[in-house]
């Protein structure tokens, strides 16, 4: 791990909402062609860190780098022009129109001041395809006709149809049945095979254990542990740092106190 | 639920299933599968065509005839028109209930201008300076205010209703002085014009229809789409051939045949607007902040802006549509715009399977719709009196005519909340 340059880079992150410190010197890391897991129980800071790598929020203290040089995120449009994006769990999809003017929602490519879409429906098909999903008979129907699979997967589509390096994605796999979620996180790993730094927020161990390469463990605003996904990493582990914020020797040992 | 199962479900589920529609028969089945998910595109307007065109035939002597064909088209064209333009808010999820009365003034600002001696292209020009500034109040108050379209338009319909009487004064009528607009309504196309206009029609129809089917990657049917050009190319040719035959009255002074103007005038706005919905981006926009605006905003789009522009537009098409109802009495009048014109035009929209919470709709639906509409108060004053379970009805009532309009218009809400509801 350490030959490899983290694409994204937090380190001493402070965010407060007025007297309540929701994010305590929060160091996180996302490694171009890894899944890192970003687990924690409600309330531990997860949906705040991702609002703040996205600019949302603004950061009372700390740095954030992307490739190695200092950046300044300001908006979700910053971030979208780095090439981070983010898939929420309401997945923003119109159900009205259909794959691929989902997918081009907002950048439609035009040909002469008309939309292409030729052009639109060929770079959707190869998208899909380059994310090996062969799920949806046609790229022409409409997204009120797909399985919630399918539409977590145009979603997904959709954060990496822009070349994106950083994907952060919110509880993909929350609201789906068993084989739904294996093709999302066929998906989730397809994503990191080719290179993307993938975000995986989830409160699910067996998802996680299954395609994740490392686990951040939030507690408390505070990464509880960081830490890679070996055959030893055990579900009851995961499950105590969430709960607690350590286990074993890993963890936080008293308030404040990372051993 | 054993392993397997999952496994072999999951794998049937990234197959490659890309089904190729290559006959008639399987295009049908798939037409039958939109259908039953609740997507009834022209069905219910089609049928409802079909039904009152049946019917007015076997119970009237003279719905079939010559001159009534042209009465009929030249009724429908004010509704189609002003139907087009609450597309626009419609599909937004919004309403304009001020369409109408929209329409009356900008009538009335146009008419009077060409009284006052005005050419027509500035009078024409004022009329829509007018529209945009209506359209642009109506939007600033509802996409900037954030005040609920229903009661914006509600005082609109009768701010606007105050300045029409406040233009033509009450109970006057301003006469309209301009050959052009006067021709909008009334005036035929030669039978020569007619033919061309017909086969350029056809043309432009089967090759529009035959690029969709070479762009479509084996989706779409090629039997099914040369049949569908053969239907509607000798439906286009049959009709221009029965309106280029001589309809003039016994004691006529003038020649009656060919094409009713108001005809290509509604295709044209027709083709259109919507090529602005489905060929441009605002109108790709309109249809996403219709859908899940919320979705529409994430994707960078301004919301709000396309809701000013979409109630703009709705004036601006309005106007348009005050011209063919000036036309078609050649005046205005304190009226123009006002009575059921607007219900008539959001039920047309309806009626033609254009839903009342956005995102949902063409406006093809719109002209469907209207020609539903304009059929019921055609046909039923022609069927008079006929004796049902021993009671005598006067069909040519005005009373019958609204409750079987409204009939018609609840039956289309309902078509739209089935389908709806089997869509969920």
């Amino acid at each position: 791990m350490d030959d490899v340059q983290p694409i994204l880079e937090l380190s001493g992150v402070n965010k407060s909402f007025g007297s309540v410190h929701v994010l305590h010197d929060v160091d996180f890391r996302v490694y171009p062609g890894k899944v890192t897991a970003l687990i924690g129980d409600n309330g531990a800071g997860k949906s705040t860190l991702v609002k703040s790598i996205v600019g949302i929020y603004g950061i009372d203290s700390g740095t954030v780098s992307f490739d190695g040089q200092p950046a300044h995120i300001a908006g979700p449009k910053d971030a979208a022009a780095l090439g981070i994006e983010v898939v929420y769990q309401d997945l923003a999809l119109c159900e009205n129109l259909d794959i691929v003017q989902n997918l081009f929602l907002g950048r439609e490519r035009l040909r002469r001041g008309l939309l292409d879409e030729g052009s639109m429906e060929q770079a959707a098909r190869e998208t899909l395809a380059s994310l090996s999903v062969r799920t949806v008979k046609s790229v022409r129907q409409s997204v009120s006709s797909l399985s919630g699979g399918q539409r977590q997967t145009v979603a997904i589509a959709k954060a990496v149809l822009w070349n994106s390096r950083v994907v952060l994605l919110d509880e993909p796999t929350a609201a789906l049945g068993v084989a739904q979620t294996k093709q999302v996180l066929e998906l989730v790993r397809n994503l990191a095979d080719k290179g993307l730094g993938v975000v995986l927020i989830s409160h699910n161990m067996n998802d996680v254990l299954q395609v994740a390469d490392r686990v951040c463990a939030m507690y408390l605003g505070r990464i509880a542990a960081d830490v890679e996904v070996t055959k030893e990493t055990r579900r009851e582990f995961l499950v105590e740092l969430i709960t607690s914020g350590r286990s074993g020797g890993v963890g936080i040992a008293s308030e404040g106190v990372t051993i | 639920m054993s392993d397997s199962h999952d496994v072999s479900q999951a794998a049937s589920d990234f197959s490659l299933d890309s089904k190729q529609v290559t006959s008639i028969g399987s295009s049908w089945e798939a037409y039958v599968n939109r259908v039953k998910s609740g997507d009834l595109g022209a069905l219910p307007s089609l049928l409802a065509i079909f039904l009152l065109v049946t019917l007015f035939s076997v119970f009237t002597d003279n719905f079939l005839s010559l001159r009534n064909a042209q009465n009929f088209l030249e009724q429908a064209a004010p509704i189609a028109v002003i139907a087009m333009a609450v597309s626009f808010v419609l599909l937004l999820g919004e309403i304009d209930l001020a369409a109408g009365y929209t329409a009356g003034v900008c009538a009335a600002v146009l008419v009077l201008q060409l009284r006052d001696g005005w050419g027509l292209g500035a009078a024409i020009a004022l009329s829509a300076l007018v529209a945009i500034i209506l359209g642009l109040f109506t939007g600033v108050l509802v996409a900037k205010l954030g005040i609920p379209s229903f009661i914006v338009t509600l005082s609109n319909f009768l701010i606007f209703q105050g300045i029409l009487l406040l233009l033509v004064k009450e109970g006057g009528t301003v006469r309209l002085e301009n050959e052009t607009i006067s021709n909008l309504i009334g005036a035929n196309m030669s039978v020569g014009m007619s033919w061309a206009f017909a086969i350029v029609g056809v043309l432009a129809i089967s090759a529009v229809m035959i690029r969709r089917l070479q762009t479509s990657h084996g989706t779409v049917s090629a039997s099914a789409t040369y049949l569908k050009v053969g239907v509607l190319s000798v439906l286009i040719l049959s009709a221009t051939w029965v309106l280029n035959i001589d309809r003039t009255p016994p004691k006529g002074t003038k020649t009656l045949e060919g094409i009713p103007i108001a005809v290509p005038a509604v295709v044209i706005i027709l083709v259109i607007l919507t090529f602005l919905l489905t060929r441009t981006r605002f109108g790709r926009h309109l249809y996403a902040v219709g859908g899940n605006a919320e979705a529409a905003r994430r994707a960078g789009i301004r919301v709000d802006r396309i809701r000013l522009i979409a109630f703009t537009l709705c004036a601006l098409m309005s106007a348009v549509g005050g011209a063919f109802i000036a036309s078609a009495v050649d005046s205005v009048s304190a009226k123009s715009g006002g009575n059921d014109t607007l219900l008539l035009a959001v039920g047309a929209a309806v009626i033609g399977g254009t839903s009342l919470f956005g995102g949902k709709g063409r406006m093809l639906n719109a002209v469907l719709g209207a020609l539903v509409l304009a059929l019921i108060p055609n046909g039923l004053p022609l069927v008079g009196k006929k004796v049902i379970f021993g009671t005598t009805v006067d069909f040519s009532d005005s009373g019958i005519k609204f409750i079987i309009s409204g009939m018609f218009l609840l039956l289309a809400a309902s078509v739209d909340a089935i389908s709806r509801k089997r869509a969920a």
